[in-house]
């Protein structure tokens, strides 16, 4: 996994609108320079937000990714969600310490009111 | 001129992106909260504000993280964001190079730091500034803390950064102000968002407001993460605040979980007159 180089891609297309429109012409080309996986390749170009959290990617960067192919707010969390259903928990980067416990499960482990925001 | 202003407020982009999702009792108590810091600040008489953020991979990555860094700039843009997405609109704020240089000259002779003579505001600042000064008319010296991209900034150091940044403010004729921005609690961007952990972050602030420095440095990172996810280690940004206070006792002006917004909103200021550096 190389996800330093997946994570410094979006870093660099969140800050930079001609790589964004490089990206929107020809999204696989505008990935060679970085060293990546298949598997990376593929969930980077879907896009697929699910995936990509799974592999670790930081939700700082993740979340402007997802703002830039028109995803809302609410769907950008439930595709995360439908990523760990779908690949199993988060395989690296700071996620991976401690898991998903999701937002019921933590609210109703507190006491408190909760659910899925 | 001795430190005029020292407080801490959320930064979530929600607060201003997701506005319209929000309890809108809630959401307005909180902008309200924000109206008086920002009439705070201007009784203050601050030339200058500085503003500690954490930063999210604006400017800085993971290929050269700076544990501290300091904006050098006349002026600086933002918000990085979509302006859609953010709730705010594109802006153009001052900064004082001449005022940056010499705080930066300062806190260099005990804490090492990176400066930064251009820096793109994303929402850590731009958020806090599109309320206190939403005409963007009060020079700024961004500041960071590595909260993001382990291995982070150590507490302790975070201290001693706050020190050092309040013995540079003191040593120069500006009256400045200094803000601590980001959250308490908080699973921010993540499949947990809006989980809050709200006795936890009860407990965080009365520890702030009592400026204890022992309690405040006991904080593990690990137990951080479990207890208030991995924006919980944002609290660099609030225990440097509570560094340059130098003792001061402070007070919760607005405190309050709004899930949509992702954190336990806050805003909170010291009473400088109580600082062990008052004159």
């Amino acid at each position: 996994m190389s996800l330093y180089y997946m994570q410094k891609f979006l870093y660099e297309l969140n800050r930079s609108s001609q790589l964004q429109e490089a990206y929107t012409a020809d999204r696989h080309a505008v990935l060679e320079p970085y060293s990546l996986t298949a598997e990376e390749v593929e969930a980077l170009t879907a896009p697929d937000i699910g995936k990509l959290y799974v592999l670790g990617v930081n939700g700082q960067i993740l979340m402007h990714f997802a703002a830039f192919h028109q995803i809302e707010w609410q769907d950008y969390l439930q595709r995360m969600r439908d990523g760990i259903d779908d690949h199993g928990p988060v395989r690296e980067g700071v996620y991976a310490i401690t898991g998903y416990e999701g937002t019921r499960t933590h609210s109703e482990s507190l006491g408190q009111e909760g659910g899925v925001h | 001129m001795p430190l005029v202003y020292a407080g801490v407020c959320s930064h979530a982009p929600g607060i201003r992106g997701r506005k319209d999702l929000a309890d809108p009792e809630v959401r307005d108590a909180l902008y309200a909260a924000f109206d008086g810091m920002r009439a705070d600040l201007e009784a203050s008489g601050a030339e200058a504000v500085i503003v500690i953020a954490a930063e999210h991979f604006a400017n800085f990555f993971m290929n050269n993280m700076p544990s501290f860094a300091i904006g050098m700039a006349d002026f600086y843009d933002g918000p990085i964001e979509d302006p859609g997405w953010l709730g705010i609109e594109r802006f153009r704020a001052p900064g004082d190079r001449d005022l940056s240089e010499r705080v930066i000259t300062e806190v260099m002779n005990t804490v090492d730091v990176a400066y930064a003579e251009e820096w793109l505001f994303d929402h850590g600042i731009a958020v806090p500034l599109s309320f206190l000064t939403p005409r963007f008319d009060l020079p700024v010296v961004p500041v960071n803390i590595n909260c993001q991209g382990p291995p982070l900034t150590p507490v302790h150091r975070a201290w001693a950064f706050g020190e050092a940044l309040r013995r540079a403010v003191d040593a120069v004729p500006e009256k400045v102000a200094i803000i601590g921005t980001g959250g308490i609690s908080h699973w921010p961007a993540t499949p947990d968002s809006g989980k809050i952990n709200w006795e936890w972050d009860q407990d965080f602030m009365a520890k702030w407001c009592a400026n204890d420095r022992d309690a405040l440095l006991d904080y593990d990172d690990l137990q951080v993460y479990a207890d208030a996810g991995q924006g919980g280690f944002e609290i660099r940004t609030f225990l440097a605040i509570s560094a340059a206070a130098g003792g001061a006792q402070g007070t919760v002006h607005f405190m309050a979980p709004i899930p949509i917004f992702a954190v336990s909103c806050t805003i909170a200021t010291y009473d400088l007159s109580t600082s062990d550096r008052a004159d």
